[in-house]
């Protein structure tokens, strides 16, 4: 396809979420409400919500989550924006990217000049299983699920086909936990904000308050490896290498790029957007790679005029540990196969040359689905205008990128962002 | 069983009676697995059933201790897992099947690249009685 243009470009100048965790007292509603007014706080020269035009919102599946379908406009009502047109979309957990790129699309069309693009699931009120198999619906249900299939398991079958084909062991996947886990430690809105060590420390305590035999793990990899401590979900991912069921809600302010300044001192100029698509698991060319992530990242990058090492860091789309790696070689950061050799050097630590998921990703700041891509954003937002506090990356951050992916692979979103 | 559609109801009429089908495209020669009624290479719609051999190697697998509801109902759990995998079949295209005949509680001897062969499975708890797709180790292997 030629490279393309968008008709009109969109700023962001506003983005905020909800706390991400588990809230028994709040429907999905409520949590975006919270996401809503962190967002509205977030706009340097304030947001009068009646200057909002349109809403898109990225939801999973709010139906077998929620029992309510057509969420979108309930949304639209509880911040206040009706009439407005409010659209719900979906691609698993994809959802939220693509609300992001719909809303970008509509600023570009020029109908729009000024769109919310939120995120919201609601998920940690169900029984494990039952929402392990609401997720599940994810997969290619005649073609897939009879296989028998879990989500951490298809990941699991992109790991022993990695693992295979290019020999790293298990190390990798443990690094991109503690890594994770740590920058999540520094996250006030992650779901988990404790490092390996301090989910070590908390299992010792409760031992010992209980009376049980206390473990003498020597440290983070060793806890890891404990069987006790860290079951196999799926082999080879353990616990500790999936991301969580959440609740959560995020939100984004687009607007036209020519009213930018009107709403922030400081915007993010979205230059590059790109989008693709893919068939079940055993359509495609090997596992070790996603070809929507590589497509959709090619678009971006053309669209940007950018290459991967002009990206000074991402938040890519660590589902699983297995996910982050893959993804990391996708995007064009590292080559095909070393993306475990990266993560274990260090590379994509706050300090590292390439920053990967600031936030804790969706392993340790959690994974509300259709909220996830929108999140990513509010990363994003914080580290390129220097809010990101504990965890803000000391050097300077002008080119960022976001990768969400639906499915195992059926959908991805990317997405780069300039600060001028 | 010639009338059967190219979908699912065909591919799983197929399975009961112990055969593993695709569909070859009569005009281009496309084979899909499973079965499509359009072809996805030259848009036509002329399909027939084709017989596959139903060896295949492992392209990844994995051994689920956290199951399906489907699967804890025929009495897999964290002690006894099971495994799912991608099968490349020896005709090209490859498809998603539960793995038997392999020790899912030691998968370090499970190999990715080994040898398959079609099996037909019933699940116990499975109130139709349906026939599901899975792959074992080749006899052969």
């Amino acid at each position: 396809m030629p490279e393309r243009k968008l008709g009109r470009n969109a700023a962001v100048v506003g983005a905020g979420m909800s706390r991400f965790g588990a809230f028994p007292e709040k429907a999905g509603r409520d949590l975006f409400v919270e996401a809503f007014l962190d967002m509205r706080a977030s706009v340097d020269r304030g947001l009068d919500p009646k200057a909002i035009e349109a809403l898109y919102m990225g939801n999973f599946s709010s139906e077998l989550f929620e029992h309510q379908g057509q969420s979108a406009p309930i949304m639209a009502d509880w911040v206040g924006l009706t009439p407005r047109p409010a659209t719900r979309v979906e691609d698993a957990c994809a959802s939220g990217g693509v609300a992001l790129r719909q809303g970008i699309l509509a600023i570009a069309s020029g109908l729009h000049d000024v769109v919310l693009v939120g995120g919201v699931e609601k998920m940690t009120h169900l029984p494990i299983a039952q929402a392990t198999d609401i997720l599940a619906t994810a997969a290619d249900d005649l073609y897939e699920t009879p296989a028998g299939f879990t989500f951490p398991g298809f990941y699991a079958a992109m790991a022993t086909a990695y693992l295979s084909k290019f020999g790293p062991n298990l190390d990798a996947f443990m690094a991109v936990t503690i890594k994770n886990h740590q920058n999540g430690a520094a996250n006030e809105k992650a779901h988990f904000q404790m490092t390996i060590e301090q989910v070590m420390q908390k299992a010792r305590d409760r031992a010992a308050s209980q009376g049980l035999v206390v473990s003498d793990w020597k440290d983070a990899c060793d806890f890891l490896q404990d069987p006790a401590a860290n079951p196999t979900i799926a082999y080879p991912l353990r616990l500790f290498d999936c991301s969580p069921i959440s609740d959560g809600a995020a939100a984004v302010l687009l607007v036209a790029e020519e009213l930018a300044g009107a709403f922030s001192d400081a915007p993010l100029y979205v230059i590059g957007s790109g989008q693709a698509s893919d068939g079940a698991i055993h359509t495609r060319n090997g596992l070790t790679a996603l070809n929507a992530a590589r497509c959709a990242a090619k678009e971006a990058y053309d669209m940007a005029g950018v290459q991967p090492r002009d990206i000074k860091m991402a938040e890519v789309h660590d589902c699983f540990t297995i996910a982050e790696i893959i993804a990391s070689e996708d995007l064009g950061f590292f080559d095909a196969g070393l993306g475990a050799a990266a993560v274990m050097s260090g590379s994509t630590l706050l300090e590292g040359s390439i920053p990967i998921n600031t936030s804790g990703g969706l392993k340790a700041k959690g994974h509300p689905v259709g909220a996830s891509g929108v999140a990513q954003v509010v990363e994003i937002w914080k580290q390129m205008r220097g809010e990101a506090g504990q965890r803000q990356i000391t050097r300077d951050v002008g080119l960022a990128l976001a990768h969400n992916v639906g499915g195992t692979g059926q959908t991805c979103a990317v997405h780069i962002f300039e600060r001028r | 069983m010639a009338g059967l559609p190219f979908n699912h109801i065909g591919f799983n009429a197929h399975l009961s009676q112990e055969r593993l089908m695709g569909v070859l495209c009569t005009n281009c020669g496309a084979l899909f697995v499973p079965p499509r009624e359009l072809c996805t290479t030259c848009y036509s719609t002329q399909m027939k059933w084709q017989a596959l051999s139903g060896e295949g190697r492992l392209v990844g697998f994995t051994a689920i201790h956290v199951g399906l509801p489907a699967m804890a109902q025929e009495g897999y759990d964290m002690e006894h897992p099971y495994c799912s995998g991608v099968v490349k079949l020896s005709e090209g295209p490859a498809i998603s099947a539960q793995i038997v005949g392999v020790d899912g509680a030691h998968p370090e001897t499970i190999q990715v690249g080994m040898p398959l062969q079609a099996v037909f499975i019933q699940r116990s708890s499975d109130a139709e009685r349906r026939i599901y797709l899975a792959f074992a180790p080749h006899a052969d292997g």
